[in-house]
């Protein structure tokens, strides 16, 4: 919303400077996103006359001049034709900022001659395009300054313009009266009246006026007349002025009027034709179907319900949105019908949603338009049109009536200290109330409070209460210390799986591991790839297709990354993300995750020869480490036959028991990198932190350690196996030979092929013996050895190596 | 006993003289083996008569703890210089490259949600999570925002999509965390202090937007808390996140779920460029709060007339481009591992009130 200062002060009585308005407007709640002053612009230039002017002795078409200026008479060579004794001037001196040229002026020399400043055209200064000459004033004194004499002459080309922010509840301010309201309560000055007079009609309106019974809900007041005999055309210096500097093109006399009330007092107008009508005006639900040229040139097309304005030939305008074409004002226009009616907010709203027109009369009539001020702006807007175009008016004609809004609302004035924390008096409460149209009334602390026509927003007692601490102003408002909800050092607050998450992504970067936040909706096809992409995860309307279904896992967004990053000359990669993947559409169906990925080596090319391709045992060790820190049971067991996007042989699930998966980890299928654009093998893993498990017991302590005084035993054992027998098989099987006194088995060596022959392998066992009670004897080794052969034997079928 | 000085002599020069640890070895067996010249003249001592022994026997044994002494250092000297001569053989070019160690980092918006959620927890708020994809209810209209309101068409919302023949209004993508402030009401009742950081979501995207970003929700209610403890709070808040005294500035604003509602500006100063926070005279905004709208406490089954609080929103991003001078809100989604490591922390650098954060 813009307007400017010299129209708000046709409202308001201020001796307030601009910087003072400007603060308060913005204190106040209707924030001043822009103020364009051109005073602030033109300050450095002054009045000054030129006494003579000679050719310049080596440019045909320059003069030096002599010019008489408040520092004295100063010697200015000028180019312009106009240039010539006599004539009064604006001076730049050497040092003033010309906006025009964009240039800061010196004293300089032009062809030999010394110029000491520079006499401006008007577009040197911005105030219009006119680059013929120098300006020259009719009137004005030597060493005035160039804005008073502007503020005297001209006042439009000083007028500050201020574009403040309008929050959706304030629909009063959408008027510059209701501004100056504001800015009066807060004792900025004085409110103006605004009381219209009506206009005695000189005949019956020739246009009579229905609304259907079942619209009456929608669009209950629609009131106009006839004004015959007006001669319109362009309007007024002063109004178009008023109309620019806000950003409205001027367009005739009549349509500008009924632009100038929409600003002036919120009150849309709308002015037909009356020549190029058929009959009355009726307000009607649309059947559907109906379409309607409207002053934009486009075409709409109704559906059932839309409110619309119709004469004998059909439908004319959109109720409260926009004119039509075929009726509209030109400058031929001599008979005019003036249009004040109240139109539904919500209603407005939802045909303006739908025909997707955005137009100052929508914007106004869903915010809510005074239904007191129907009529009063009827008449207010007749007398404009009237000392502007001339012509008689007729009666009023109206069909309907204001909706009732009366209504009032008890405030506690004790409750407004103690929800705002100021101690704003009851009195203070009553005046803020009262210079803003309300009325309060009532003994003891609660207050009656009726609520004007103009604020629609307020509906209840908390409304008051904003009232009362917006104006009395929160920039007052002096903090207060909230005391602790507990006394003493405070709780810990996170809970266990919030600690979790925090441990999960603490460890994956001391881990070396760069956390990425990716977006939590990626393309369908990327999504397809993870078990994702259905209708049900899917946006109705994406910021792009790229972005268009919500990730069923992290992966694809890291993976995203990693291509991004490889098409950078990045190649090694270690990233992770700790967020929420989503399984469905419905809210709370999302998990969180702990995603890695592992691309390229494990470093760059060194000397030392350590320089390898990441592979699946970089990425388990990863995994393992950050399922420790959350918390997961040291014992898991490795199965197969996670999700497809994982190489079928290279992955394992992390388990405890069938049904309980941690996560996966591994390398990705090559189908799907190919598919994300990612170069090279990729190892990755997925932990789910809410299916660890909760530990039992909240308790810190730890148990005693155990740390046996008896020498361990270490022995080794190596097994020729089939190729496809796992590992941890052979420890399991190892591991329950002597539960007691075995309390490691490690995997030390893997062989495959060779001498063993195609399909076998040999898998190293180091098995360490931790005797509790005495020192093991060589006998008692080589039974629990026996054992383990045994045990090792029967669950793989594997022999000793020998 | 005749020679002695000059027995001494002789050892002494050929101990001296030796070269290494297997001539000193022969050395130690021809002076003090069985048949050592030493040795020798030390069994002659049994046929001294008691005086000749008495002058001969210290003698002697003075001689052969001299040369034992000598034979001792030389043996040190001869290992020392061996050593030398090995750690001269063992020299490295130490500037050669250590091996490879990946350094991690801890993505802004994490830091920054720990340093928040650190500050806000000494002041006794918990931490709240809520769903993503959120029905219009708890979005909108718990929050005072009915379906008409104008405030629903400007919060460019992201809808999810409806299969045909589902009949119910879309869910959203939640457009801000309050929806939290409804669903914690819903599950714990007042007394309530919460904050809920997490994403949001909104269908914009430019030089300052994105369709996604992070957001902190702030809830405390009581029986007699007021926008003044809101402001103490907030005050507490950025003065303990920028490390500096910051000053706030509240103007009345609306937002459908609070009433009074205000926009909180920080102070700032703009020198050469950049913002500076907690210093000069100009305002940045950074948050919309209020006191919590009886509306909304009634949704979330709170009793307006019992209880009353505040609220606030605050966007997670944008505090830390303001703290960490980050210029470029889009590329904290790139994953663009130069800015990664460069706007990144150690994974040690946990935040807590104690250490700074």
């Amino acid at each position: 919303m813009k307007f400017t200062l010299s129209w708000l002060k046709d409202h308001l009585d201020t001796e307030a400077t601009l910087d003072e308005i400007t603060e308060a407007l913005t204190d106040l709640g209707l924030e001043v996103e822009g103020v364009e002053d051109p005073a602030a612009r033109l300050a450095p230039f002054t009045i000054a006359r030129i006494q003579s002017a000679e050719q310049h002795p080596d440019a045909d078409r320059l003069r030096v001049c002599m010019v008489e200026t408040d520092d004295g008479m100063k010697q200015i060579v000028c180019g312009a034709p106009n240039a010539r004794a006599g004539i009064t001037v604006v001076l730049a001196k050497p040092g003033d900022y010309v906006p025009g040229i964009d240039t800061t002026l010196a004293v300089g020399k032009i062809r030999g001659v010394e110029s000491h400043g520079m006499m401006a055209s008007e577009r040197e200064l911005e105030l219009s395009d006119e680059h013929g000459g120098i300006i020259e004033l009719p009137s004005g004194t030597v060493g005035q300054k160039f804005t008073d004499w502007l503020a005297a002459h001209d006042p439009a080309k000083v007028d500050p313009v201020i574009e403040i922010a309008i929050t959706p509840n304030r629909q009063d301010a959408l008027g510059i009266h209701g501004i100056a309201r504001d800015l009066a309560a807060r004792g900025l000055g004085t409110l103006k009246p605004h009381d219209p007079q009506p206009v005695q009609g000189r005949f019956p309106c020739p246009v009579a006026v229905t609304i259907d019974a079942d619209t009456l809900e929608v669009a209950p007041h629609f009131a106009g007349r006839v004004i015959r005999g007006v001669k319109n055309g362009p309007s007024p210096k002063w109004l178009q002025d008023r109309l620019r500097a806000i950003g409205l093109r001027p367009i005739s006399a009549l349509v500008d009027v009924t632009n100038y009330f929409t600003y002036d007092m919120n009150r849309p107008l709308h002015v037909f034709d009356v020549d190029k009508m058929q009959g009355g005006l009726r307000v009607h639900r649309a059947k559907g179907g109906e379409t309607l040229l409207a002053l934009d040139g486009k075409t709409y097309s109704l559906r059932a319900g839309h409110t619309l304005i119709s004469d004998a030939r059909g439908p004319e305008s959109l109720a409260g949105i926009m004119g039509g074409e075929d009726t509209g004002c030109t400058d031929d226009t001599v008979t005019v019908f003036l249009e004040s009616a109240w139109w539904d907010p919500v209603h407005t709203a939802l045909t303006g949603r739908d025909l997707k027109i955005h137009s100052d009369a929508r914007y106004r009539f869903e915010r809510g338009v005074d239904p007191d001020y129907t009529l009063p702006g009827l008449e207010a807007a007749t007398r404009m049109i009237l000392d502007l175009c001339g012509g008689e008016a007729s009666d009023v004609v109206e069909a309907g009536a204001a909706p009732k809004t009366a209504r009032s609302y008890s405030l506690d004035t004790r409750r407004v200290v103690s929800l705002v924390g100021m101690d704003i008096p009851k009195a203070e409460q009553v005046r803020i109330l009262t210079s803003l149209g309300f009325s309060a009334t009532g003994a003891g602390d609660t207050l009656e409070v009726w609520v004007p026509s103009w604020r629609r927003d307020v509906q209840g007692e908390a409304d008051l209460v904003e009232e009362v601490a917006r104006i009395r102003s929160l920039t007052q408002l002096e903090p207060k210390p909230m005391p602790r909800a507990t006394a003493g050092v405070p709780k810990p607050v996170l809970t266990p799986m919030q600690m979790r998450e925090r441990m999960a992504r603490r460890t994956a970067a001391a881990l070396g591991y760069n956390e990425c936040v990716t977006y939590s909706f990626i393309d369908r096809a990327a999504a397809a790839l993870f078990g994702g992409g259905s209708d049900a995860v899917m946006l109705e309307n994406p910021i792009s297709a790229d972005l268009s279904h919500m990730r069923p896992d992290l992966l694809p967004g890291l993976l995203r990354a990693a291509a991004r990053n490889q098409a950078r000359g990045m190649m090694d990669l270690a990233l992770f993300e700790v967020g929420h993947a989503f399984h469905g559409g419905e809210p709370g169906e999302q998990h969180l995750q702990v995603a890695g990925l592992l691309v390229g080596h494990s470093g760059p090319r060194d000397p030392h020869g350590a320089r390898r391709a990441v592979d699946v045992f970089d990425i388990k060790a990863d995994a393992e480490a950050i399922l420790a820190a959350m918390g997961a049971p040291a014992k898991v067991q490795i199965l197969r036959g996670g999700p497809d996007w994982w190489h079928p042989g290279r992955h394992g699930v992390i388990s405890l028991g069938p049904q309980k998966r941690l996560g996966v980890f591994g390398e990705l299928h090559p189908k799907v990198l190919k598919a994300m654009d990612v170069k090279g093998q990729a190892m990755a893993f997925v932990l789910t932190p809410a299916d660890i498990p909760l530990p039992k017991a909240a308790n810190a302590s730890r148990g005693a350690v155990e740390m046996a005084g008896f020498q361990a035993v270490e022995r080794d054992f190596a097994f020729v196996v089939d190729a496809q027998t796992e590992a941890a098989v052979l420890v399991n099987a190892a591991a329950g030979a002597d539960k007691a006194l075995i309390a490691e088995v490690r995997v030390f060596d893997e062989f495959i092929g060779g001498a063993l022959g195609e399909g076998r392998k040999s898998i190293a066992l180091s098995v360490r013996l931790q005797p509790r009670d005495r020192t093991l004897t060589e006998d008692e080794i080589d039974a629990v050895a026996a054992k383990i052969v045994d045990k090792v034997q029967k669950a793989t079928g594997g022999l000793l190596r020998g | 006993m005749d020679g002695l000085d000059q027995l001494k002599s002789d050892w002494l020069a050929r101990i001296g003289a030796a070269q290494d640890e297997s001539t000193l070895e022969d050395l130690r067996v021809g002076a003090l083996g069985k048949k050592g010249d030493i040795s020798l003249r030390m069994r002659d001592l049994g046929a001294m008569s008691p005086e000749q022994r008495q002058v001969a026997g210290p003698a002697l044994n003075a001689l052969k703890d001299e040369v034992t002494a000598a034979l001792a250092a030389k043996k040190a000297a001869l290992g020392d210089a061996a050593l030398d001569e090995r750690l001269r053989a063992e020299w490295l070019d130490v500037t050669l490259p250590a091996r490879h160690r990946r350094q991690g980092t801890i993505h802004p918006v994490s830091q920054v949600t720990e340093e928040v959620t650190a500050i806000f927890a000494d002041m006794g708020f918990a931490v709240a999570e809520g769903p993503q994809i959120e029905t219009d209810w708890y979005n909108f209209d718990a929050l005072n925002i009915p379906g008409h309101h104008p405030a629903r068409a400007e919060m460019d919302t992201f809808y999810t999509h409806r299969a045909p023949g589902d009949d119910r209004p879309p869910h959203v993508l939640r457009t801000h965390t309050s929806p939290v402030q409804i669903r914690y009401m819903e599950a714990h009742g007042a007394p309530i202090r919460v904050i809920a950081p997490g994403r949001v979501y909104r269908a914009d995207y430019d030089q300052t937007h994105t369709p996604m970003f992070h957001q902190v929700e702030g809830l405390a209610i009581d029986r007699d808390i007021s926008m003044a403890n809101l402001k103490w709070v907030l005050e507490s808040f950025f003065s303990a996140y920028f490390g500096t005294a910051v000053r706030t500035r509240f103007r009345a604003s609306h937002f459908p779920f609070t009433e009074p509602s205000a926009e909180v500006d920080i102070q700032c100063s703009w020198e050469g460029g950049t913002v500076k926070v907690g210093e000069g005279n100009d305002w940045l905004e950074v948050l919309g709060s209020g006191m919590v709208h009886p509306k909304v406490l009634q949704a979330g089954g709170v009793d307006p007339d019992l209880w009353q609080g505040f609220a606030f929103g605050m966007g997670i991003d944008r505090i830390a481009m303001l703290k960490y001078g980050i210029p470029d809100l889009r590329a904290f989604f790139d994953s663009d591992l130069r800015w990664l490591r460069h706007y990144g922390f150690s994974a040690l650098q946990v935040p807590a009130v104690h250490s700074g954060v």
